[in-house]
């Protein structure tokens, strides 16, 4: 492994981009994902990398580019946030519909409005029912790998489908952290090269892309999709063992931290579980049975694993950093409580709504999550279901 | 050039029979003559409205080129990425032939909801035709005005009634600004003049850069005329000066036809349902501005043709 570089996790999702040399990049800024393009934009103009560059005028055209290009045979990439997600909507479906391995580096964002640039989950937590694959990264270096490991799992020949890799907007995108990146050679050597199975471009063999879809086909084709997605809960593994194999680094579909005796755990995603992890410790010094656990992939979700890991607890708070308007809780937690719901023996349920916006969150907050848990593995009783932490008013 | 036939044998059929356009529908001549402009294989993009939905209804497909429909706003933005993808694998010796791109937007996916993605793509000089097939309002969807919509004809979104007479603005004037993006090559067509048309297709796919065609594509539905008179209809509107016949080749705007004599407007607009109200008597101001309008474009576009030769 390379010596360890200071790197912000735009800089690092874009480090990942140049070793992939994508044959096509079709961007538009948008902050706090811009230095990711800033990047790459100078490693195309310094020669670095040979990727055709598409300067786009819109996060739609952004993505229509991609698809285009994609179905073309080339090994394609973007970036975005929030509005930039919003506004790409459209072809967002239509990238996955069309079954195109597109990887998109989405540094997290609030949604407009009021307009606001820094971390939620608003805008790839709307994106869960596009059919997009998507991986949440705690730190740089997760940020970095997942990136690559990203493109091997799109086009794959049994998922083709395309994948988010989320980051936290300005916690991790813009924060300098040590960043150990594989020598160039061993990335390429890991994402081999794209070939595609029907290319626009194959003249000899011409293939009509986008057609007019309608009652006699469309269901079996949404059908098809769904298990896709579901079939790649089988085979990302896989990858997660070619790049254990390649890299020596061990992935998996989540992560848990001293889960194994844990009475009481906090579910979250991206950076916050690194700030929980602190919290964890101080607990366990104080002898308490504290756990923390991240599912690092939303889609596919991998409930089975969730699931397990949650066997024993006594109370489990999940927490959401968007709010999904239902009056039921955001939507990690809502998914948690469908997938726990069949068990017969499953710990109390807690949901907590915070960082809206980018609001902080601390180990102080995080650590009255877990006294929060306590009270409730104590009395076996949830008062407050829906919780909003960290915020003025009525929480 | 080679007549008609000579170039149908030369050049294989690109959009098959069997497609779901109706019989006298201009949007698949406007095609067929467009894609007899080069010899070079061609891959195709359509934004969405008639011409994509009656080509490709799954599981056929009428293209026997590459094609690719995405979305309604999007064709230009599509192509830039397929065009992308071209120039990237062709350095890396992965695509050994020389490929033609085209896109194909009605005028709503053009004039409007495209307009954008449109400008983009023609601002960053992909090397790619695009045509719109212009027949002034959104036909796929029963007939709704457009920014290609003249002005006085009753849409289904702007109907004439007591208090209206129809569209009560002027249309856009596209052409215009799409040269204004300074492009190698843009022009006016119809298919009532093929040779004309042909030829400017054959200057799109030679140009270095982004060319652009906006051919005048008559729908009998919509413009409600019997359909077989389309070739008629299109000759008006070329010989009533509705539709000038102009180019702009590498900044020289030049009329690639004039008629002898431009005939009144009235011989546009008379055959035609979606103008019928403008006939009535407290209407017929209307046909007055209308001629003025095509008059005073008319005389804009001498001026132009004068001033750009003249820099050139």
């Amino acid at each position: 492994m390379n010596k360890v570089v200071a790197l912000t996790g735009d800089q690092a999702a874009a480090e990942a981009m140049r070793q992939i040399e994508p044959d096509v990049v079709a961007a538009y800024p948008i902050t706090p994902q811009t230095e990711i393009v800033m990047n790459f934009a100078q490693y195309v103009a310094d020669g670095r990398v040979q990727t055709e560059m598409i300067p786009v005028e819109s996060e739609h055209s952004a993505m229509s580019a991609c698809v285009g290009a994609a179905a073309s045979g080339a090994r394609t990439m973007t970036a975005t946030s929030a509005n930039g997600l919003a506004l790409m909507w459209e072809i967002v479906y239509i990238a996955a519909s069309t079954r195109l391995p597109i990887v998109m580096p989405v540094v997290n964002r609030a949604l407009s409005g009021p307009i606001n640039i820094h971390c939620d989950h608003s805008d790839t937590m709307g994106a869960r029912d596009s059919g997009w694959l998507q991986v949440y990264c705690e730190n740089n270096q997760e940020v970095y790998e997942n990136v690559i490991m990203a493109v091997k799992i799109a086009e794959h020949k049994d998922i083709l489908l395309p994948v988010m890799v989320c980051q936290d907007g300005f916690i991790t995108s813009h924060a300098v952290e040590g960043v150990k990146p594989y020598e160039d050679k061993r990335v390429k050597d890991f994402v081999g090269e794209y070939r595609i199975q029907h290319s626009l471009l194959d003249v000899d063999r011409p293939v009509t892309y986008g057609p007019l879809d309608l009652q006699d086909y469309y269901f079996e084709h949404k059908r098809q999709q769904a298990e896709a997605v579901k079939n790649s809960l089988k085979v990302i593994p896989h990858i997660f063992a070619e790049f254990k194999k390649h890299f020596g680094v061990e992935y998996d579909f989540i992560e848990t931290y001293k889960m194994d005796d844990a009475d009481i755990a906090i579910i979250a995603l991206s950076s916050t579980a690194g700030t929980a992890k602190v919290v964890v410790d101080e607990l366990r010094a104080e002898g308490k049975k504290a756990g923390l656990l991240r599912p690092r992939f939303f889609r596919p979700f991998p409930k089975e694993m969730l699931v397990q890991a949650l066997k024993g607890l006594k109370a489990v708070a999940i927490m959401d950093r968007s709010e999904s308007f239902s009056g039921r809780g955001g939507p990690l937690f809502a998914e948690m409580r469908s997938a726990l719901l069949d068990e017969a023996d499953r710990p109390l349920t807690v949901n907590y709504i915070y960082g809206l916006g980018g609001r902080d969150i601390d180990t102080k907050q995080i650590k009255s999550v877990y006294t929060d848990l306590e009270k409730i593995a104590a009395e076996n009783k949830v008062k407050h279901l829906i919780n909003y932490l960290g915020v003025r008013g009525e929480k | 050039m080679a007549n008609i036939k000579e170039l149908s044998e030369k050049i294989p059929e690109r959009l098959g029979p069997g497609h779901r356009l109706c019989a006298g529908c201009g949007a698949s001549i406007a095609v067929r003559q467009v894609l007899m402009g080069t010899e070079d294989p061609v891959v195709a993009v359509s934004a969405t409205g008639c011409l994509e939905v009656a080509t490709t209804i799954y599981p056929y497909t009428a293209w026997k080129i590459p094609f690719m429909h995405n979305a309604f706003e999007n064709a230009a933005s599509t192509i830039s990425g397929i065009e992308s993808a071209y120039r990237a694998l062709k350095k890396q010796g992965k695509i050994k032939k020389n490929i033609k791109f085209i896109a194909f937007g009605g005028d709503g996916g053009s004039y409007d909801i495209g307009l954008q993605a449109l400008s983009g793509a023609l601002e960053r000089g992909h090397k790619f035709v695009y045509v719109c097939y212009d027949n002034e309002a959104y036909m796929n969807t029963g007939s709704q005005r457009s920014g290609a919509t003249p002005y006085g004809a009753s849409t289904t979104t702007a109907p004439a009634g007591k208090a209206s007479p129809g569209k009560v603005q002027f249309r856009k004037d596209l052409t215009a600004i799409v040269a204004a993006h300074r492009i190698p090559y843009a022009a006016q067509a119809t298919i009532s003049n093929w040779n004309d048309l042909v030829t400017k297709s054959q200057k799109a796919f030679a140009a270095e850069g982004p060319a652009f065609l906006n051919i005048l594509t008559m729908c009998h539905r919509g413009w409600r005329y019997p359909q077989e008179n389309i070739v008629q209809i299109a000759k008006s509107a070329v010989d009533t000066g509705f539709w000038p016949l102009i180019e702009v080749d590498k900044g020289t705007w030049r009329f690639t036809y004039k008629p002898k004599e431009r005939k009144p407007i009235e011989e546009f607009l008379k055959p035609q349902g979606r103008f019928k109200h403008l006939f009535k008597e407290e209407n017929k101001h209307i046909i007055a501005e209308i001629q003025k309008e095509v008059d005073s474009n008319w005389q804009r576009l001498e001026h132009l043709c004068e001033a750009s030769c003249k820099v050139a």
